[in-house]
């Protein structure tokens, strides 16, 4: 056992690994943020259509929400990472494809999240905004979306803890993660045990420390 | 695009081959982490559930530890790091004896045990109080409360989502394929870079998985229905995906 391994290359797995700071184009952080933010706009619309009275958004949205739900995240990762380059006919950097990916996979269950958050406000009330003369639209931004989003945001965190471990997988194409960092780390001295316990404490800190938060958030946004 | 679509590779010659073998290894390992998910999670799944305060620390432990860290950093670990740890022997046999898919094994089975035991905690928290109560006041001990009533009740409650939980493991088994597990998308990689026809390739995989998928689904809808406790509405809920 030889802990020192991990003080004297913590500058390279925590800004390089961790937060993307560096000379690789890397990050868990960096893949994690941007993917939960783009996948819960794409989200938002796949929800939307999966409510949608047309059947010709509806059907699709539920094709895209129960094909990505029953894919590994792996093999996304490997379609991406294959047929990106042959339709854009341009070499694609591993960010690129590691982010699409994500956030093409994540938008399928975040989606879910959202139709359930929308389907958890009460019916009655889309009644009464009927009767108050709003138009649809004018329902679902001032009314349902406000109130379904306040119910989501225990699902959204929790996806999020999800998200940022699966952000590990991006080192299967070689995308500098906290996960890869280590193994770059481990290539030269040789200290797997110490190594990938480290990083298992990284990871383990920060889902743990958001999944409290969103137990304690859930708590407080219970409707009483 | 002048690709040409070639798609015999799926089920002919050396690469059908692998994608059989890949099928298979895909199930092997899914299976055997799946016995041990099961029983770790009624376990520990059980233990958190107990009067003892004890006992449902130990488990708590578990499931927090094991369910807060990647599967792939878990892959790592029972690969990399943790075999230096055993006797030489020990060690020697091991790689001798496919190493990678005994640890592969291993940390997906450990990492779902502690995903399968909150699902079992919320089945057995389903039921109410007074079926405890009941047995313990007829002479049964609270072992026998668990093994006799709790936990047949239990799992009969949660087929939906230990059915969602058994397809995730079997979606996560593709991770194995990171500590060099020849399964399912392992080989299709392979066909991938021997063929070099990576869309048939992909999509031959992702279709197997849909299909491994779509038919567990339906045939554990079946089996619910078939154990579905007249008169009780299961009210639990599933812990998130992946």
């Amino acid at each position: 056992m030889d802990f020192t391994v991990i003080y004297r290359n913590l500058d390279f797995l925590f800004l390089q690994g961790l937060l993307g700071i560096g000379g690789f184009v890397g990050g868990t952080l960096r893949l994690a943020l941007p993917a939960m933010l783009l996948g819960f706009v794409l989200g938002i619309f796949v929800g939307l259509a999966r409510l949608a009275r047309s059947r010709w958004l509806r059907v699709p949205a539920t094709i895209y929400v129960e094909f990505f739900r029953g894919v590994p995240l792996v093999m996304v990762i490997f379609w991406f990472w294959f047929i990106l380059p042959v339709l854009l006919r341009t070499a694609l950097p591993e960010y690129g494809v590691a982010l699409m990916a994500f956030v093409v996979f994540e938008a399928a269950y975040i989606g879910e999240i959202v139709r359930a958050g929308i389907q958890s406000v009460p019916r009655g009330q889309v009644e009464a905004t009927t009767s108050a003369g709003l138009s649809s639209p004018q329902t679902m931004r001032y009314v349902i979306l406000p109130q379904a989003l306040r119910n989501m945001i225990p699902a959204l965190l929790t996806q999020f803890i999800v998200l940022f471990k699966d952000t590990s997988l991006a080192s299967i194409i070689g995308y500098v993660d906290l996960t890869k960092a280590a193994q770059i780390v481990n290539n030269r001295e040789i200290r797997p045990f110490e190594l990938y316990l480290f990083i298992a404490v990284v990871y383990w800190l920060c889902a743990y420390g958001m999944s409290r938060y969103a137990r304690h958030l859930e708590r407080r946004l219970a409707p009483a | 695009m002048n690709y040409q679509f070639n798609w015999s590779v799926l089920w002919s010659g050396q690469s059908g081959q692998w994608l059989l073998q890949g099928i298979v290894t895909t199930l092997e390992i899914s299976l055997l982490a799946w016995l041990l998910a099961v029983a770790l999670g009624i376990l520990s799944g059980a233990l958190r559930t107990v009067p003892l305060a004890p006992l449902r620390a130990v488990a708590t432990a578990y499931v927090e530890f094991f369910r807060n860290v990647p599967l792939l950093v878990w892959m790592f670990f029972w690969y990399f790091a943790a075999p230096p740890l055993l006797p030489e022997a020990t060690r020697e046999w091991l790689f001798n004896h496919g190493a990678e898919f005994w640890a592969g094994t291993l940390a997906l089975g450990v990492y779902h045990g502690a995903r399968f035991s909150e699902v079992i905690r919320a089945g057995i928290q389903s039921i109410p109080r007074t079926q405890f109560e009941a047995g313990i006041s007829t002479g049964l001990s609270t072992a026998q409360v668990y093994r006799l009533i709790i936990i047949p009740v239990a799992l009969r409650l949660i087929i939906p989502p230990a059915t969602n939980e058994s397809l995730n493991l079997l979606k996560n088994s593709s991770v194995a394929l990171t500590i060099g597990v020849a399964e399912l998308t392992f080989q299709t990689r392979q066909i991938e870079t021997y063929t070099a026809k990576a869309f048939e390739a992909l999509a031959g995989g992702t279709v197997i998985y849909l299909a491994l998928c779509v038919s567990i689904a339906f045939v554990m809808a079946r089996v619910e229905r078939r154990f579905a406790i007249p008169g009780m509405i299961a009210r639990v809920g599933s812990v998130g995906q992946q």
